[in-house]
């Protein structure tokens, strides 16, 4: 098995801004791979190169083992793209969408029509509404149904399940699943943390630069930060207590608590007492696992 | 009229042709709450948020937000509420003061009070030094902060943020919250949506919108207790599940 995809040193510069700085790294045949990073981070700018639709600065990247300079066209012919804005016709019906796609890249729907049946069959209902009246959860199908239909080896999806409920998110992630079962390489970045954990392997990447690729689990464990969690009735004066007290290095919301990352002289009992003192009630903190949103937040800080 | 309400509707109703958006909906929100109108996508969410802000006319029911009436005082409610959703917010071809000035002169404020007003948001936002960028060129989070003082420049009652995280990254998300915070504690009324559900927990109260109906509303923790989950995710996923408009 080798690498669909392959990233050695590419650098892209607008300018004076690097959005890619020697970014290296590869994705195995087959594999589930997140693209982690703010808002900024360079992910976008990738995706451009992958797709060759930006040539890099220095540096190569193949898909599927073709070289994204040189093989630009027959790369096309092998990746299905989901940018990260909606990008189907949107005067165009579901169905004209749909064969639209199919003829650019020279193939029957009829042909591919088993591959896309899970995602495509949720739309049949409606083959003649216009792409541009869907809503966002029908859209992406839409759009996955129409990245798909030429069978590609390469699935390359930005950021593809923004403004999209969470059912609707899972069943998504489901139907990825299915596909990757079936051998196909998805390279996916997405802002929602529950997804990322659902990757094989994610990429970190921050200013342009990969700062680390791993199992998710993996990258957790390498947090090494002394992590409590915090409440009490008062969530956000807590919050700006919190920040006040010594030890404290950072604090931030975290579902129903918030989270507090600690000197390791901190102590949790003193800091109960000195909260109360200032007129906070219900207050408890107690040791908290990290999480790749604890990650996530600590790879932006450092930014 | 209590004093102390910011958004009644009572039994509110939208219908397209044999299509009902929104089914008679009904709740209060009080002065100074934080207010996570939450649903999947097509649950009718937008709609019921557009007659709320005086842009659609309801087909039956009534409603008043900010002591306005939605059916016979739109405008009066346009003056007294603010929007801003993640899709659009600001000019992107104009700078930072041309945007809040635009807001502000829209919204009919003096010259002395724009200039008061805009020197308070670049204080508080710290941003004085992008005050001559364009706004395209600014980082994601700041133009969030940004849209929000935009959206809030007339000091309204009300203010509606239609997914104004959408797209946004998890450490960005967070300040932004930050905004939403401090907002409701200066009294602001603060009705939002959202499809991270992790937000959906630092909201006084929550309801989730199932096919055009109101199928859940409490606070976070009464709805945890009623559903039996941990999160507000999970509770999510328990009321929408049975959803049979994907659309």
């Amino acid at each position: 098995m080798g690498n669909a995809i392959d990233i050695q040193g590419v650098t892209k510069k607008y300018g004076s801004l690097k959005a890619l700085d020697n970014a290296t790294f590869s994705v195995p045949e087959g594999m589930m791979f997140g693209l982690i990073g703010p808002d900024g981070a360079g992910k976008t700018t990738l995706y451009k190169i992958l797709t060759t639709l930006l040539s890099p600065d220095a540096g190569t990247a193949t898909v599927a083992g073709l070289d994204a300079v040189k093989d630009y066209k027959r790369i096309r012919a092998e990746i299905g793209y989901m940018p990260e804005r909606f990008s189907l016709y949107p005067d165009l019906t579901v169905n004209e969408n749909l064969n639209f796609f199919a003829s650019l890249f020279g193939v029957r729907v009829a042909d591919n029509y088993d591959l896309i049946a899970p995602v495509f069959s949720q739309l049949a209902k409606f083959p003649n509404r216009r792409a541009g009246a869907l809503s966002g959860g029908m859209k992406q199908k839409l759009a996955l149904s129409c990245a798909l239909i030429h069978r590609p080896k390469v699935l390359l999806l930005d950021e593809p399940t923004t403004g999209v409920d969470a059912v609707s998110r899972s069943e998504f992630w489901d139907m990825l699943a299915t596909l990757k079962e079936k051998g196909i390489t998805i390279l996916v970045s997405t802002s929602y943390m529950d997804e990322a954990r659902r990757c094989e392997r994610i990429a970190l990447i921050n200013r342009g630069r990969i700062l680390d690729v791993n199992t998710p689990s993996k990258l957790v464990e390498s947090l090494e930060e002394n992590l409590y969690n915090a409440s009490a009735k008062e969530m956000y004066p807590l919050l700006e207590a919190l920040r006040s007290l010594p030890g404290v290095k950072k604090c931030y919301t975290f579902g129903a608590t918030l989270h507090i990352v600690t000197e390791n002289d901190f102590n949790p009992a003193g800091a109960v007492s000195r909260l109360s003192d200032m007129g906070l009630t219900h207050v408890s903190i107690s040791p908290a696992k990290g999480d790749v949103e604890d990650l996530f937040i600590k790879l932006a800080d450092n930014g | 009229m209590d004093n102390d309400i910011a958004i009644s509707v009572n039994e509110l109703t939208k219908r397209f042709g044999d299509f009902t958006a929104v089914d008679n909906i009904s709740f209060e929100v009080r002065k100074g709450e934080i207010f996570g109108f939450l649903g999947a996508n097509g649950a009718g969410k937008t709609t019921a948020m557009r007659m709320l802000c005086g842009l659609s006319y309801p087909t039956s029911g009534s409603g008043t937000v900010a002591g306005y009436d939605i059916t016979r005082q739109p405008e009066e409610i346009k003056r007294h509420i603010g929007y801003m959703s993640q899709k659009f917010s600001l000019y992107e071809e104009l700078t930072v003061i041309e945007n809040l000035t635009l807001f502000s002169t829209i919204y009919g404020m003096t010259d002395k009070a724009i200039r008061e007003k805009t020197a308070e948001v670049f204080r508080t936002l710290g941003m004085e030094g992008m005050r001559d960028t364009l706004v395209k060129e600014i980082p994601v989070g700041w133009k969030q902060k940004l849209a929000f003082s935009a959206a809030t420049m007339h000091t309204p009652e009300v203010v509606f943020l239609d997914e104004p995280t959408g797209g946004v990254d998890p450490a960005t998300r967070r300040k932004f919250w930050e905004t939403i915070y401090r907002a409701s504690s200066e009294g602001m009324t603060v009705f939002v949506t959202t499809h991270y559900l992790d937000e959906a927990e630092y909201c006084d109260r929550v309801s989730i919108m199932v096919d055009g109906r109101i199928k859940a509303l409490d606070s976070p923790d009464g709805l945890k207790n009623e559903y039996g989950a941990a999160t507000m995710d999970e509770v999510f996923r328990i009321v929408a599940k049975g959803a049979q408009r994907g659309d």
